[in-house]
């Protein structure tokens, strides 16, 4: 008797394109992203349900961690040029060309303006070590008192670029008197609206904010 | 799937003695590498999205020493709530402003979860106020809310984020004065809160 011969097909499958779609998709996001910029200190923020991102730019970020240390930074290179320019004849600080561009190249600072001559002189490697023991930039509630170092920062960057957003990235843990220090700070230059950066949470079921979210939801 | 063709020892031989040149195949197996693409694709998908942080955009009240006291608005007791906060995640609170020196206000113990529930009658008893005239069009419950100095950033998010939740319009932080500290500790020894 005649077998019927199904003809057998393989269950080999060509990889080649997948694979180049793999890659052009990776290209993309490897393209894309913007890594995180250093940070002085490991900070956990709080969490909460604002939902607004952080804006792209003109961010000056004051980062306090869990002992209540800040540390003040901006993202902007011309702008960092500028800013310890001003400081440098505000504080009288007698910064040489080289300790200019030492600062410009850092991400952040935490030390009071006493030090930040020497700090800037050091090596970057040294400049390392020295932001794990840094005190902190000292702040007060009055803006006006010679120890507030901060109000000079925040003065001197808002000069340059009256623009820039402000934005608290405060761990969970820091005592409430450190972070509002800065605030006080803020509201003595009458600034009265700035950002706080905290993790996502979702929007707890039952409350006002839930039904308003889910309102629409019922409609469809 | 794709793979190397190594197989060509087997099967048909040609006989004892005749050699055969090993035909390789220019096929290369392409999936470990099909993988290794998508995972790494995985990773960047993910560092992408957590990179923007979040935040939560916050309003002071406008503060200036040249203010005159006329011109501000000056605020009901029936439609004010302060919150205080203190260590440990402790919350106190009282109805009103407790501005009145014969009449101390009652602080009353609760935490993080038990507050919610204490706005939401505070925003219900001021709406009841409003319907009934007590109340004029205009006010609003009002939440004061005064972190103690033993209290932290999160306790203040935590709190914020509370008078987000349950949409509060009027809320602002207030610097605690002695007499509330005093009072908390006072509350803390009837508690026996350490």
């Amino acid at each position: 008797m005649p077998h019927a011969k199904l003809p057998r097909k393989s269950t080999h499958i060509d990889m080649t394109a997948m694979c180049d779609v793999a890659f052009l998709l990776l290209t993309f996001f490897m393209l894309a992203t913007k890594f995180k910029p250093p940070e002085p200190v490991v900070v956990s923020t709080p969490k909460s349900i604002a939902e607004t991102p952080l804006p792209e730019k003109d961010v000056m970020l004051l980062t306090v961690d869990n002992k209540g240390r800040i540390f003040f930074a901006i993202d902007n290179k011309n702008m960092r040029q500028n800013l310890i320019e001003s400081i440098d004849s505000k504080k009288a600080l007698g910064l040489t060309k080289e300790e200019k561009n030492a600062f410009t190249v850092d991400a952040s600072e935490g030390i009071p303006f006493s030090m930040l001559k020497s700090y800037l002189a050091s090596n970057p490697e040294q400049q390392k070590a020295a932001e794990v023991t840094a005190p902190g930039i000292p702040a007060d509630t009055a803006v006006l008192a010679p120890t507030n170092d901060l109000a000079v920062w925040i003065l001197a960057a808002r000069e340059t670029n009256p623009m820039l957003r402000i934005c608290i990235k405060a761990d969970g843990k820091a005592s409430y008197p450190s972070v509002q220090k800065i605030i006080k700070t803020l509201e003595g230059y009458k600034i009265f609206k700035f950002n706080l950066i905290t993790d996502l949470e979702p929007l707890p079921p039952g409350t006002a904010i839930y039904e308003d979210a889910h309102k629409g939801d019922a409609h469809k | 799937m794709a793979e190397m063709d190594t197989s060509s020892s087997g099967g048909h031989k040609k006989g004892p003695g005749v050699k055969k040149g090993k035909k390789l195949s220019t096929r290369i197996d392409l999936t470990p590498m099909v993988d290794l693409g998508f995972l790494l694709i995985t990773f960047f998908m993910y560092t992408t999205t957590l990179a923007r942080p979040k935040t939560m955009e916050i309003n002071m009240p406008y503060k200036d020493p040249n203010l005159k006291q006329e011109d501000m608005n000056k605020l009901k007791a029936s439609a004010a709530l302060t919150v205080l906060l203190s260590k440990n995640g402790h919350i106190y609170y009282y109805q009103g402003i407790g501005d009145d020196p014969n009449k101390p206000p009652e602080l009353k113990p609760t935490n993080r979860k038990g507050i919610r529930d204490v706005i939401i009658d505070k925003i219900k008893t001021v709406r009841d106020l409003k319907n009934s005239g007590a109340l004029g069009v205009k006010d609003e419950a009002t939440i004061l809310i005064k972190p103690d100095t033993t209290s932290t950033y999160g306790d203040l998010v935590g709190m914020l984020d509370e008078m987000t939740i349950n949409e509060v319009k009027v809320y602002a932080i207030v610097d605690i004065t002695d007499i509330e500290q005093g009072f908390i500790k006072e509350t803390e020894v009837a508690n026996g809160i350490k």
